[in-house]
């Protein structure tokens, strides 16, 4: 029999995957205000195989513990998360951030977040996305295991528990996937293969609402979240321009010639 | 037809490309193509797109027949000219000669429509640029008495938009310049060759919908869609044609151009002429130009997806939610068991529910503040469950949901094609008898010795789903390949099944060629009689779209 495992996924808010993200006139933050905000796509992933263990084997998973930082939107993300099949959540509640300050809740203040609290919460496994696609800094995880000082497997395509407590996580890299063993605690980070997320059932939506959620702050876990980063400029991307129709080979080659391609 | 997919291929490679740049950290995961959360929005995308195309590949090797072959019943009107070289040396005089195709293979995509069941002799294709270029063209055919079809996109479902002997093809797709819009009335004035979707994108920009949306946005043309008097999804929400469509300027038989592009809302000066073109199915004029007032696009949109036990219960859950939604409702659509098990043959996405049920509704809502449309919609959905409405149901979480969800009724018309044919339903019943039809088609094909679903047999599915806010029903009956006996079976059946309980046998996809010989199901002869006085006054040499319903 395995050792009980006490999972905690953290999870983000970010702007919906589907949005297309834009800079604001000042060219200084990622225009947020009217914008959808939804659960991490990583994030959504590492909530489901949380579930998926416990489905998969129900004497396994001992409790599954949200946690999420930010503004006190989080709690959507903490929401939707618990309606998944998550037990309980907490929301640590940074001062001064909101939306349009996202990105100045830099991988390492949430990293160091994040050990204070699983430290706390005597849990065993965390599972949680590879990075936000927000900042994309695919940092925290490492950051968080290298602070916990646990094992860690990232960008994971598959997990499984094993009799005698070992965790063996498929990754995939350059060239095929390699396959960690290690034993609990541990980190695991999730890649897009990993699973995918069911659709929230009403009923669950309905049994959310009766789940608890502990609120604290950056005090309480005794971590300062100051940014180290200055964001210097922000810029949309370049603008694709159209392409062009010609009428013969001859055009071709010669608007070929023209922009220097052949 | 290969317009059409260009077409197509431009829409879609945008909005791959728009999917690709969104979130650069989704693009460079390792083996994007299948991971997990990369290919539900690719498979999502790909069958929306495939919807747009309604099926063009999975039976293009089939030969269709040629319609005058499969209809002997039906001759070539003797009054119409022939079409001669000199007519074409004219229509070169005032065309460039990439708007005219006389090559077979060009003209294979204009002769056959998009439901693969009719297929046409014209020998040549006209794709006029502008209202002139179209009235010099009406002019000649007038004066030469050629008979002519108005194509727009080429995506109806009842063979209206394809020559049915030699009639000459005017393509509306080079015509495909917005006009106008106002910012401020939300009033849009565009060509008849627009696409639907990329007006819609256009609008988006704008904060402005279409107040149209269906299934084929991605190849149907504006004009087509007033011309056939289109429904579709956002109907409930927005009303018909007729109400949102301003103005049409038109091209009449003899070349004479009608302005009729108002940009008002009330204007009660006499006989609203422009009407009569919305639904006309080109058998007036050649729509060249429309104005259409626009809404206003909502910022939050909801959608859920549910299971029910039986019809009855469907019906309850669409009386509550006219009442506890009320104004943010803007989609409420049926679907059954079986067409669900069609879809779940070809789509790669997850299932919404897990487990199977007899019934399921997709309800939509817009509106512009989150917390209170959150709110509604909860309170609806929890009521519904708590009376137990429904078995089972989820939410959409993010966008991404949103537009999976939706695959699973966008996505029926696509899925039942891939099986070879469909004979297609689409009426209007009083609510309370909608889904009757479907049992009793069932069971009238068991009785004349049909099996359904069968390895051996011919029919596949026959399935019901629709608009049920608007109480339309799409009843399709999906075969491995069309049989006459069949057709048999079903029709005139199914005419006289509505006409029974005074329904429409066209509720919004028009009757074209498919439904001319059933018009006296829906409307009374006096009704008839002044449809061909009209025709009688505007085209009195017929040849405008000669052989459809009228």
């Amino acid at each position: 029999m395995p050792p009980r495992l006490n999972i905690v996924v953290p999870v983000k808010r970010v702007i919906d995957y589907a949005i297309k993200p834009r800079v604001n006139a000042a060219k200084n933050i990622v225009e947020t205000n009217g914008v959808k905000f939804s659960l991490n796509p990583f994030c959504e992933i590492a909530v489901e195989e949380a579930v998926r263990l416990r489905e998969s084997n129900k004497d396994l998973v001992e409790s599954i513990t949200l946690v999420s930082a930010g503004s006190a939107k989080a709690q959507d993300a903490l929401r939707s998360g618990l309606a998944m099949g998550a037990d309980k959540a907490a929301l640590i509640e940074c001062p001064g951030i909101d939306d349009s300050k996202l990105l100045s809740l830099e991988p390492l203040a949430v990293a160091k977040l994040l050990k204070a609290y699983v430290d706390k919460s005597g849990a065993n496994l965390v599972i949680m996305g590879k990075q936000a696609i927000d900042d994309d800094a695919n940092q925290t995880g490492q950051m968080l295991a290298g602070l916990l000082n646990w094992s860690q497997a990232t960008n994971a395509s598959k997990v499984d528990v094993a009799e005698d407590g070992t965790v063996s996580v498929t990754r995939e890299v350059d060239g095929g996937s390699e396959t960690l063993a290690a034993k609990l605690p541990m980190v695991i980070t999730t890649d897009l293969r990993l699973n995918v997320p069911r659709y929230t059932k009403l009923q669950d939506i309905m049994k959310a609402k009766k789940k608890k959620t502990d609120k604290l702050s950056p005090a309480d876990l005794g971590v300062d979240i100051t940014p180290r980063l200055e964001t210097v400029s922000l810029a949309d991307p370049p603008k694709r321009v159209g392409g062009a129709k010609v009428d013969s080979v001859d055009s071709l080659i010669s608007k070929l010639k023209e922009v220097g391609a052949i | 037809m290969r317009t059409t997919l260009r077409a197509v291929r431009a829409v879609s490679a945008r909005r791959v490309g728009s999917l690709a740049t969104a979130k650069p950290a989704l693009r460079t995961a390792p083996f994007l193509a299948s991971a997990a959360a990369g290919f539900r929005v690719e498979a999502a995308t790909a069958l929306l797109q495939s919807c747009g195309r309604r099926n063009y590949s999975a039976a293009v090797t089939k030969v269709v027949r040629p319609t005058a072959e499969m209809y002997p019943e039906i001759v070539r009107d003797a009054r119409f000219g022939e079409l001669t070289a000199a007519d074409v040396e004219y229509f070169k005089s005032i065309l460039p000669e990439s708007a005219i195709l006389q090559d077979d293979q060009d003209l294979s995509g204009y002769n056959i429509d998009s439901m693969r069941k009719y297929n046409g002799q014209s020998r040549l294709v006209l794709k006029p640029r502008t209202t002139e270029e179209v009235s010099k063209i009406m002019k000649h055919c007038g004066e030469r008495k050629l008979a002519v079809v108005p194509q727009g996109g080429n995506t109806g479902l009842v063979g209206g938009s394809v020559p049915v002997f030699d009639e000459i093809v005017i393509s509306l797709a080079n015509m495909n310049k917005i006009r106008s819009f106002d910012e401020v009335s939300g009033i849009i004035v565009v060509d008849a060759g627009c696409i639907l979707e990329a007006t819609d994108s256009f609008l988006a920009e704008h904060g402005y919908i279409f107040p149209l949306d269906l299934g084929a946005k991605g190849s149907c043309h504006i004009g087509g869609n007033v011309a056939t008097n289109a429904g579709g999804l956002r109907l409930l929400r927005y009303g018909s044609l007729h109400g949102s469509v301003l103005g049409v300027e038109a091209v009449m038989a003899d070349g004479t151009v009608v302005n009729g592009l108002g940009k008002l809302r009330k204007d009660n000066t006499g006989y609203d002429i422009k009407q009569l073109f919305i639904g006309s199915e080109g058998t007036l004029g050649v729509i060249t130009g429309v104005s259409v007032l626009c809404p206003k696009r909502s910022k939050v949109v909801n959608v859920a997806f549910f299971g029910l036990d039986s019809y009855e219960k469907v019906q309850q859950a669409f009386v509550k939610a006219k009442s506890e939604l009320g104004e943010v409702l803007s989609a409420f659509e049926f679907m059954d068991r079986e067409s669900q098990i069609q879809v779940a043959r070809f789509s790669e996405l997850r299932r919404p529910l897990d487990e199977q049920h007899n019934f399921y509704v997709l309800v939509e809502t817009s509106g512009s503040n989150r917390e209170h449309d959150d709110e509604k919609l909860q309170n609806y959905l929890e009521g519904l469950m708590e009376s137990e409405i429904i078995d089972d149901g989820v939410v959409a979480q993010d966008e991404t949901q949103l537009k999976n969800i939706w695959t699973w009724r966008e996505g029926i018309p696509e899925s039942l094609a891939r099986t070879g044919g469909v004979y297609k339903y689409d009426v209007s019943i009083p609510l309370e008898d909608l889904y009757l039809m479907v049992e009793d088609c069932r069971a009238r094909l068991i009785e004349k010795g049909y099996e359904i679903g069968t390895e051996a047999s011919n029919i596949v599915s026959v399935v019901g789903y629709g608009h049920l806010g608007d109480g339309n029903l799409h009843l399709n009956v999906a075969v491995k390949s069309y049989d006459k006996a069949i057709e048999k079976v079903l029709e005139p059946w199914v005419y006289e099944w509505i006409q029974k309980r005074q329904g429409s046998i066209s509720a919004e996809h028009g009757l074209g060629f498919a439904k001319r010989p059933f018009l006296k199901y829906s409307k009374d002869q006096s009704m008839i009689n002044l449809m061909k006085q009209v025709k009688e006054i505007y085209d009195p040499n017929g040849i405008m779209n000669p052989y459809k319903y009228i």
